[in-house]
């Protein structure tokens, strides 16, 4: 079921093609089905399902893939507002909060 | 007193390791539903290290964890029948996913926690199983380079880890998908419903309290019906925002939160009008509709948290237009209440 789509057009997911050797632990490791190995090499191909995890780049050993990742949820982009910091959730020692 | 998830222990190369079972007591089913509804959600955790399950050898395989009691208890459910090793990491009692997130699940606590075991001298190959959703805070290269160990990456759900095995440790595009079917969403809704906390009792009090207003002073009677009344449309308002818009999140029209909890907030108050629940007046029945409006959108774009699709670079878009509308349109909507009580009679 990939009918779940957020806004258009804000990720800030970057792919460098020319450092990507097509090793395909993009795709592994992403949730969404955002990329896929084309002629050996890793292109976007669902850039709107992307949640900014930050997984792909960390996994990336060529560094081919940039994405400002973090938490996509409201309550703790307002904690970071009000503490002055990156958002972050504040769930403390809690289990399936963020 | 040892946990009742251990049944005896397994001595290695490198020390005794508890053995643990793969069925789970009453107690831990029990203890599942609590966790669910958020009682003492604090502190359901396991001590980290190393498990054994069934009768691990050195080549058998390494399936890394976090001490989420809750998670610990579907990964060790799922090993049932295999023998394997079970790596738990030190995440302070915090999901995979969340803690991948904080850094708590991730190359650092991995690198140094095979350390710790002598993870190397149990078993003789060198590949360990990470579930895909600590690849948010796991760099595999990272691990390898500094351990030797190469990580590989599991299924998102610990349920389909028997059939990943079955296949050679190869996972469908279905297993490396997160979905959020709605199943997923009502086991969210408990702790979703104890998110306004102590506020569930101070709001619906202090409208109580200024019901009683009205043009010739104040009137304990209408405290109480009209004071009923608004606690009953803050209710309805509540539940809408938090129970109805994640149940029928792919139904609902628009892709911001804010929107469809505004639409659902209004459609709510569209209902109660019917039953003259938000008044008589007109001033009154359009400070219902802004305070509901207002309160139910919130809710639901505070739901974004909860979601396993929303960007943080899209919520942060969403919230700067929808943010301060809400807190207008709540605000206006409590103004225009006050106001209207001393319309009427
Ligand atoms: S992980 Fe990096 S190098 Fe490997 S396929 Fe993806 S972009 Fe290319
Ligand atoms: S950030 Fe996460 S969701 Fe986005 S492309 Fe990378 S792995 Fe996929």
């Amino acid at each position: 079921m990939n009918g779940f789509v957020y806004l258009s057009n804000v990720v800030t997911l970057e792919l460098d093609s020319a450092k990507c050797k097509g090793c395909m632990m993009c795709t592994i490791v992403c949730p969404h089905e955002v990329f896929s190995i084309v002629h050996k090499k890793s292109v976007i191909v669902n850039r709107d399902l992307c949640m900014e995890c930050g997984a792909c780049a960390r996994n990336c050993p060529e560094g081919a893939v940039k994405v400002k990742s973090g938490v996509g949820c409201a309550a703790g982009i307002i904690n970071g507002l009000l503490r002055g910091t990156e958002p972050t959730c504040d769930c403390g020692e809690g289990g399936s909060c963020c | 007193m040892l946990a009742d998830y251990i049944t005896g222990s397994l001595t290695t190369t490198a020390g005794t390791v508890p053995r643990i079972s793969t069925s789970w007591s009453i107690q831990d089913i029990l203890n599942t539903i609590r966790v669910r509804w958020a009682i003492g959600r604090m502190n359901y955790k396991v001590e980290p290290g190393l498990y054994a399950v069934g009768n691990p050898h050195t080549n058998s395989d390494v399936f890394v964890t976090c001490n989420f009691k809750l998670t610990f208890d579907h990964v060790r459910k799922a090993l049932a029948g295999m023998d394997a090793w079970m790596l738990v990491l030190d995440t302070k009692g915090i999901n995979v996913w969340c803690a991948a997130g904080k850094g708590t699940f991730g190359t650092k606590e991995l690198i140094s926690r095979i350390g710790k075991v002598e993870l190397g001298k149990c078993i003789s190959h060198r590949r360990v199983i990470v579930p895909q959703l600590g690849a948010t805070g796991v760099s595999a290269h990272e691990v390898k380079e500094q351990t030797g160990f190469r990580v590989v990456y599991g299924p998102v759900r610990a349920s389909d880890i028997g059939e990943f095995m079955k296949h050679g440790m190869k996972a469908t595009q279905e297993m490396r998908t997160v979905q959020f079917p709605l199943w997923e969403r009502l086991k969210l809704i408990p702790v979703e419903l104890s998110y306004g906390k102590y506020y569930l009792f101070l709001i619906p009090a202090l409208f109580i309290l200024l019901s009683g207003m009205n043009r010739r002073g104040y009137s304990p009677d209408l405290a109480v019906t009209d004071g009923l009344r608004a606690t009953l449309n803050l209710f309805v308002a509540y539940i809408a925002g938090l129970v109805i818009t994640p149940m029928f999140l792919p139904w609902i029209p628009f892709r911001r939160f804010a929107l469809k909890g505004l639409l659902v907030g209004w459609v709510a108050a569209l209902l109660l009008s019917r039953f003259h629940l938000t008044g008589v007046n007109l001033v009154e029945i359009v400070s219902w509709f802004l305070m509901i409006g207002g309160l139910t959108s919130f809710l639901a774009m505070n739901f974004t948290g909860s979601t396993t699709f929303t960007s943080l670079s899209g919520v942060q878009k969403e919230m700067k237009t929808a943010l301060p509308l809400q807190i207008g349109m709540a605000a206006l909507g409590v103004v225009l209440w006050i106001v209207s009580k001393f319309f009427a009679l």
